[in-house]
């Protein structure tokens, strides 16, 4: 195949060029992420310094599974926010299920059986966000913020103001003790197998690919023959889905269901979620980015509860600055380097014969078919 | 050089680089753009002509170097400014405001006002229509941009060039997505600005135009200024040359069909409004050209072959199987490919990388043990990206980082792999140069002679006629002849393509 072979070699075409946009893309997510790791550490230093409570197996285990609900909320949102969408109504789903837990072990069924039909619920209610979105084509935005006062209504509905505490001990004391012996809950155990799931379902299948694509491009995804009303439906059903599982296992932590548990819960898994680095447009983000992001929230949350002195307002303060942060600091980066670029100009002679040198080092990527 | 330099360069670049990473997209580029004067801009994709003119109009910075405007130093910070400097520029890519009407988008920044500061809508169109008139475009300006084809989109940027009394008239491939007659009334405005004493830039893969329109030229290559000098001094064959680094055989290399089964059949296809009562039929090994001007459909309608649009009316039929209207995957499915004409919205997603954008249409394909293997994706990218004289630094790069030709390549390379038995393109070579025109009218070639069934929409006459073995010609939403190979010629095409029907070799079509 050469009716017109290259005489040179095509330029650039060498694998050596390193540094490109997307591996200084990377770059930025690789210090975004490292960001996220300092700020652990620095939590993880303040708090051990409130109190020598802090950095105890026993706070280990009563911090993170305080932060399970959070954390199981934020797997499927970062999938539905990597394709450009949101659901609001993850907490009031969660109360929905857990109301009619309690309404249901009232009623006299086995756990066995309440806990399947928890779950289908949820998936009718992820069922009517995903139609609403796909079907009737409305923004997810409003629709959730519809169906979150919905679905809390429901819950009221189902359980009115009474609370159910009686639950079987069976249950409750799974969903309150550690795995095998060690300090991690068996609710976080069961949060990192669905965690192990998710990232490989976002970053190794084509389904995963294909949310990213249509948040990176809506239009383009449609072009390239995926289905993106059918996967977008989909993610809304699975949010339901897990949301009503976390439902369930906030009910048995604390052996109680009740029709405002809670409440606010979605703000704190979106805020995990936006500040592992998915971005609020789609397109991006990772499984182990929100990881990190759980756990830097977690540990603030958790630290700040130690101290007495500290009022749990400055949880939602702490943490509506981070999120502010969030998203300011990546723009802020690229600013201060486009304004470096230029500067640099005036600092170096302009003249022929000296080659426009890279403004950086050779990046860490390196070859292209290694 | 052999420039005659009596008179200050009305805007010049002076000795400018730019680099992204490693890539040089600009070396120590130097270049005067003279009253009265109309400047060719050559060299393959990639070769740094949109950076040079982005750096131009102040959309990007050069990291050292300077623009002079009447001899002066000056830096631009966005188009505003240099516009206040009387500097028009039309970009490769439309930037335009997709919610905003057409006469909005053109007068963008500069609308007419009344008392108050109320925006003086009867005017602003008025303005508007002129000078689509002047460009002999039916287009309303009232109407939002957004839907627009490409080649609509380019008319408005035109349009919005042409609007102020511009010194300087930049040009990026201004007429890729155009026929002959919009590039004449184009051709037309550009020789009424140089007699008014302007300068103009223009770009373009199509030498004929450059041949046309243009007295010097610059030609480019690998970011460097490898030639300046009067148009008349080099012939095509050298300035192919200059341009390439090696020759290049313009002649389309079409083999004899070996036609076979009908892949494709359209009947009855119409949408509300847009086009009515399309039939056709592709054949296996077949290369079928749909024809026109700019706004007679051509684009709409395979888009609603493909499904991405849903049809109001008619059938489509894959192998003798009825494909559900307003379906892509279905169609995708069934062995349909559409390269369509807008890359940047509905061919590639930018943010991601080429390789991940070469493999898209067919993830399936990519996985391994279920799961999709980045090996496997890099093998399949890098096979048709040598395949396609892809010019790029890594694999993993934004899609985005790449020179528009490129980005084409990439869709090319994207439909091509999923080995489809209908391929449908939407302007096959829309800002390919001229070494890889032929290489990928080559392969299109190769692939029909494989039984591929081919439906390509082109503006570009020589193309069609050189490509095509039938050519359908739309005049207003409507095929109007159906031509053979034989019967097809540049006369009988556009005397269809303008509505001047009943040519005698026209065709009652099935
Ligand atoms: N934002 C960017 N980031 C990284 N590389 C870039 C960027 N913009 C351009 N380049 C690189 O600079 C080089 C020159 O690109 P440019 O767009 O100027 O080419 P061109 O001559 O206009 O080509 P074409 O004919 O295909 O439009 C290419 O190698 C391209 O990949
Ligand atoms: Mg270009």
């Amino acid at each position: 195949m050469s009716t017109i072979a290259p005489t040179a070699p095509a330029p650039d075409r060498t694998p050596s060029s390193p540094r490109s946009e997307d591996s200084r893309l990377k770059a930025i997510l690789g210090r975004w992420e490292t960001l996220i790791l300092a700020l652990i550490a620095l939590v993880f230093l303040i708090g051990s310094g409130i109190s020598s409570e802090f950095l105890t197996g026993e706070s280990l285990t009563t911090g993170s599974s305080d932060f399970t609900e959070y954390a199981i909320l934020a797997l499927p949102l970062t999938l539905i926010i990597a394709t450009g969408e949101i659901d609001l109504s993850v907490a009031s789903v969660l109360a929905l299920s857990s109301a009619l837990m309690g309404y249901l072990w009232n009623q006299g069924l086995p756990m066995e059986g309440i806990i399947p039909i928890c779950l289908v619920a949820g998936a009718l209610c992820g069922l009517l966000n995903g139609w609403l979105v796909t079907g009737l084509g409305l923004p997810s935005l409003a629709v959730t913020i519809g169906t979150l006062a919905l679905f809390r209504g429901l819950a009221f509905v189902i359980l009115g103001d009474e609370s159910v505490t009686s639950f079987p001990t069976g249950y409750t004391d799974w969903a309150f003790g550690n795995f095998a012996g060690t300090v991690v809950p068996n609710t976080i155990v069961l949060f990192l197998v669905l965690a192990a799931v998710f990232a490989v379902v976002l970053h190794r299948t084509p389904f995963g690919r294909a949310i990213f694509a249509i948040g990176a491009n809506r239009e383009a995804a449609r072009f390239s023959g995926l289905r993106v009303n059918r996967i977008q439906l989909r993610l809304f059903i699975l949010s339901g889905v897990i949301a009503a599982l976390a439902g369930i296992l906030l009910t048995l932590r604390n052996s109680t269901a009740a029709g405002n548990v809670g409440e606010g819960f979605e703000l704190t898994a979106i805020a995990a979620v936006v500040l592992g680095g998915v971005s609020i447009f789609g397109g991006t983000g990772t499984i182990g980015g929100v990881l990190l992001a759980l756990i830097l929230l977690g540990g603030i949350q958790k630290a700040l509860n130690l101290d007495p002195d500290i009022s749990t307002y400055w949880v939602n303060i702490v943490f509506g600055i981070l999120l502010i942060g969030s998203v300011l600091g990546p723009n802020l980066a690229a600013r201060v380097r486009e304004a470096r670029r230029i500067n640099s100009r005036g600092t170096r002679p302009p003249r022929p014969g000296r080659s426009a040198a890279p403004q950086s080092g050779p990046g860490g990527e390196g070859n292209s078919n290694a | 050089m052999s420039t005659p330099s009596t008179t200050t360069p009305l805007v010049a670049l002076d000795d400018a680089s730019r680099s992204f990473g490693a890539v040089r997209a600009l070396q120590n580029a130097s270049l005067a753009l003279r009253a009265g004067e109309v400047r060719a801009l050559m060299g393959e994709n990639g070769a740094g002509k949109s950076t040079l003119v982005k750096i131009l109009t102040g959309v990007d910075r050069p990291n050292s170097g300077t623009v002079l405007v009447d001899g002066e130093p000056v830096v631009f910070h966005s188009t505003a400014d240099s516009r206040d400097a009387g500097v028009a520029v039309i970009l490769q890519e439309p930037t335009l405001f997709p919610d905003l009407s057409v006469a909005e988008n053109v007068v963008m920044g500069r609308h007419p006002k009344r008392s108050f500061g109320r925006v003086d809508r009867p005017a602003m169109k008025k303005t508007v229509q002129g000078l689509l008139d002047r460009l002999g475009v039916d287009l309303d300006p009232d109407r939002p941009v957004q839907g627009l084809s490409i080649a609509d989109q380019q008319i408005v940027e035109i349009a919005k060039a042409m609007s102020f009394d511009a010194r300087v008239l930049i040009m990026d491939e201004p007429t890729a997505a155009l026929s002959g007659r919009e590039v004449e009334r184009l051709f037309g405005v550009v020789r009424a600005l140089q007699e008014r004493g302007a300068a103009v830039l223009f770009i373009s893969h199509r030498l004929e135009e450059v041949y046309e329109i243009a007295s010097v030229v610059t030609v480019m290559r690998d970011g460097e200024v490898v030639h300046d000098g009067p148009l008349s001094e080099l012939p095509e064959d050298e300035l192919v040359r200059r341009m390439v680094g090696r020759d290049v055989t313009q002649l389309f290399p079409k083999s004899e069909p070996k036609i076979g089964e009908v892949v494709l059949d359209v009947k009855g296809l119409s949408r509300e409004g847009v086009f009515y009562d399309v039939d056709l039929q592709v054949r296996a090994g077949e290369i079928v050209a749909l024809a026109g001007l700019v706004g007679a459909g051509r684009s709409e309608v395979v888009q609603a072959i493909f499904g991405v649009d849903r049809a109001t009316e008619g059938t489509v039929t894959m192998l003798g199987n009825d494909l559900p209207l307003g379906k892509p995957t279905a169609a995708v499915a069934a062995g349909m490919a559409l390269v369509p004409e807008d890359r940047r919205q509905q061919g590639l997603v930018m943010d991601m990388s080429i390789g991940q954008n070469a493999t898209l249409a067919r993830l399936g394909d990519m996985r391994s043990r279920g799961l999709l293997s980045p090996k496997r994706e890099r093998a399949e990218a890098e096979r048709w990206g040598e395949r396609l004289q892809l010019k790029y630094g890594r694999l993993g790069d934004a899609v985005g980082t790449l020179s528009g030709g490129n980005q084409q390549k990439v869709v090319l390379a994207k439909w091509l792999g999923t080995e489809p038995r209908l391929l449908i393109i939407d302007e096959p070579t829309r800002g390919i140069d001229v070494g890889t025109k032929s290489e990928v009218h080559r392969i299109i070639d190769e692939l029909a002679g494989q039984g591929l069934a081919v439906l390509m929409v082109s503006s570009e006459l020589p193309e069609v006629l050189g490509m095509a073995d039938r050519v359908l010609v739309m005049f207003e939403g409507r095929v109007t002849a159906e031509l053979s190979r034989a019967e097809a010629d540049e006369e009988r095409i556009v005397r269809a393509a303008t509505g001047r029907v009943s040519a005698p070799a026209t065709q009652e079509i099935a």
